[in-house]
C-alpha cells in the first residue's frame, strides 16, 4: 500500500485526534492527515486535495455527514474514495442512508483501533 | 366479563410475565442484547451499561461504581446531549472541572491538556457517546430517536429545569478516584 493522505471529519477536534491516532495504531502509512470540522469544510478540502480515504462523523453543523456524502459522490475526481462513517447514529437506518449515498463503510462510536483497522485496510488495498 | 375473555386475560398476563422474567443469556455490554430491553425497567441498566462502556473503550478504563464512601462532589462541569423522537430527554454527564481535565487527558493520550477547549470537547463527545449507546441499546430508539450536539456548561451556579413530570434516572461512578454521574431524563 501506498502512503494515505487522510481526511478526518468530525465538529469534535478530540475526537479527530483519536481517529487519527487510531489509524496510525493501526499500522497505515500516512502520507498526511488532513482535518474538517463539518462537510463544507471537508468539501472545500477533498476538492484541493487527492484523497485516499475519509472518515466523517455524521452529526456535525452547518453540514452533516450524510450531505457531505452525498455532495462528495458528485465531484468526479473523488467519486472513487473510500468513505467510511464514524458516528454514534448506529440505527439501521441511518447506516442503509449512509451507505445508499455512497459511504463504503460504518463505524459505531465508541470504536476501537482493531474496528477501523478491520475496515480501513481492506478499503485502502482496493 | 364472560369466562372465556377472563381465560384469554389470565393466559396472556402469564405470557407477560414469564418474559419479563426469562433471564437473558446474552452478554453484557453488546448493542444486540440491549435492544431487548423493552421495558422501562431496564432504562437504568442500559444506561449504567452505555455508560462502563464508552469508558472502557474510549478512555481506557474500567469504572468502579460510586458508593456511600465514595467522596462527595460539586459538579462544575456538565455536558448534555439532546434526544427527540419517539422518546424525548437528556443526557447529562455531571462532573468536576479536574475530573473532566483528567478524562480528556486519558482520551488523547497526554497529561498536556489545559483548562480550555480540549476538555470541554472531550466532555461532549464522551455523554454523545453515551446517549448514542444507550439509545442504541433500546429496542426502537435508535432508528426511532435522533440526538444533538453536545451542549458544555463550565461553572457550578446554574440550575437546569427540564422535562416536569418526566422521568429520571441517574447512575454514579468513581474516575481515578474523582466521582461523577450520568443522568437521564425523559419523556415518551
Amino acid at each position: 500500500m501506498k502512503p494515505a493522505r487522510v481526511l478526518i471529519v468530525d465538529d469534535s477536534s478530540v475526537m479527530r485526534k483519536i481517529v487519527g491516532r487510531s489509524l496510525r495504531q493501526a499500522g497505515l502509512e500516512i502520507l498526511d492527515i488532513l482535518e474538517a470540522s463539518n462537510g463544507t469544510e471537508a468539501l472545500s478540502i477533498a476538492r484541493e486535495n487527492s484523497l485516499d480515504l475519509i472518515l466523517s462523523d455524521i452529526n456535525m453543523p452547518l453540514m452533516d455527514g450524510l450531505e457531505f456524502v452525498r455532495q462528495l459522490r458528485s465531484i468526479e475526481a473523488a467519486q472513487q474514495v473510500p468513505i467510511i462513517m464514524i458516528t454514534t447514529e448506529a440505527g439501521e437506518a441511518h447506516v442503509v442512508q449512509a451507505l445508499s449515498l455512497g459511504a463504503s463503510g460504518y463505524i459505531r462510536k465508541p470504536f476501537t483501533p482493531e474496528q477501523i483497522k478491520e475496515l480501513v485496510i481492506p478499503l485502502l488495498r482496493g | 366479563m364472560d369466562q372465556k375473555l377472563k381465560d384469554e386475560a389470565a393466559r396472556v398476563r402469564i405470557h407477560l410475565s414469564a418474559r419479563a422474567a426469562a433471564p437473558s443469556a446474552r452478554p453484557v455490554g453488546k448493542a444486540s442484547d440491549a435492544a431487548q430491553t423493552k421495558t422501562r425497567d431496564g432504562y437504568r441498566d442500559e444506561l449504567a451499561k452505555a455508560v462502563c462502556e464508552v469508558f472502557e473503550i474510549m478512555v481506557g478504563t474500567s469504572l468502579a461504581a460510586a458508593t456511600e464512601e465514595s467522596p462527595a462532589f460539586v459538579s462544575d462541569c456538565a455536558a448534555i446531549v439532546g434526544i427527540a423522537g419517539s422518546l424525548c430527554g437528556l443526557v447529562g454527564l455531571h462532573t468536576s472541572f479536574e475530573c473532566a481535565r483528567r478524562m480528556a487527558a486519558k482520551m488523547l493520550g497526554s497529561d498536556e491538556v489545559g483548562a480550555g477547549a480540549d476538555v470541554q470537547d472531550a466532555l461532549g463527545e464522551v455523554c454523545n457517546m453515551i446517549a448514542g449507546s444507550f439509545k442504541g441499546r433500546i429496542a426502537g430508539l435508535a432508528d426511532g430517536c435522533a440526538l444533538s450536539v453536545p451542549t458544555v456548561i463550565i461553572g457550578r451556579d446554574f440550575a437546569l429545569f427540564s422535562l416536569a413530570h418526566g422521568e429520571h434516572y441517574e447512575v454514579g461512578y468513581t474516575f481515578e478516584g474523582n466521582p461523577f454521574s450520568v443522568t437521564l431524563d425523559f419523556h415518551s
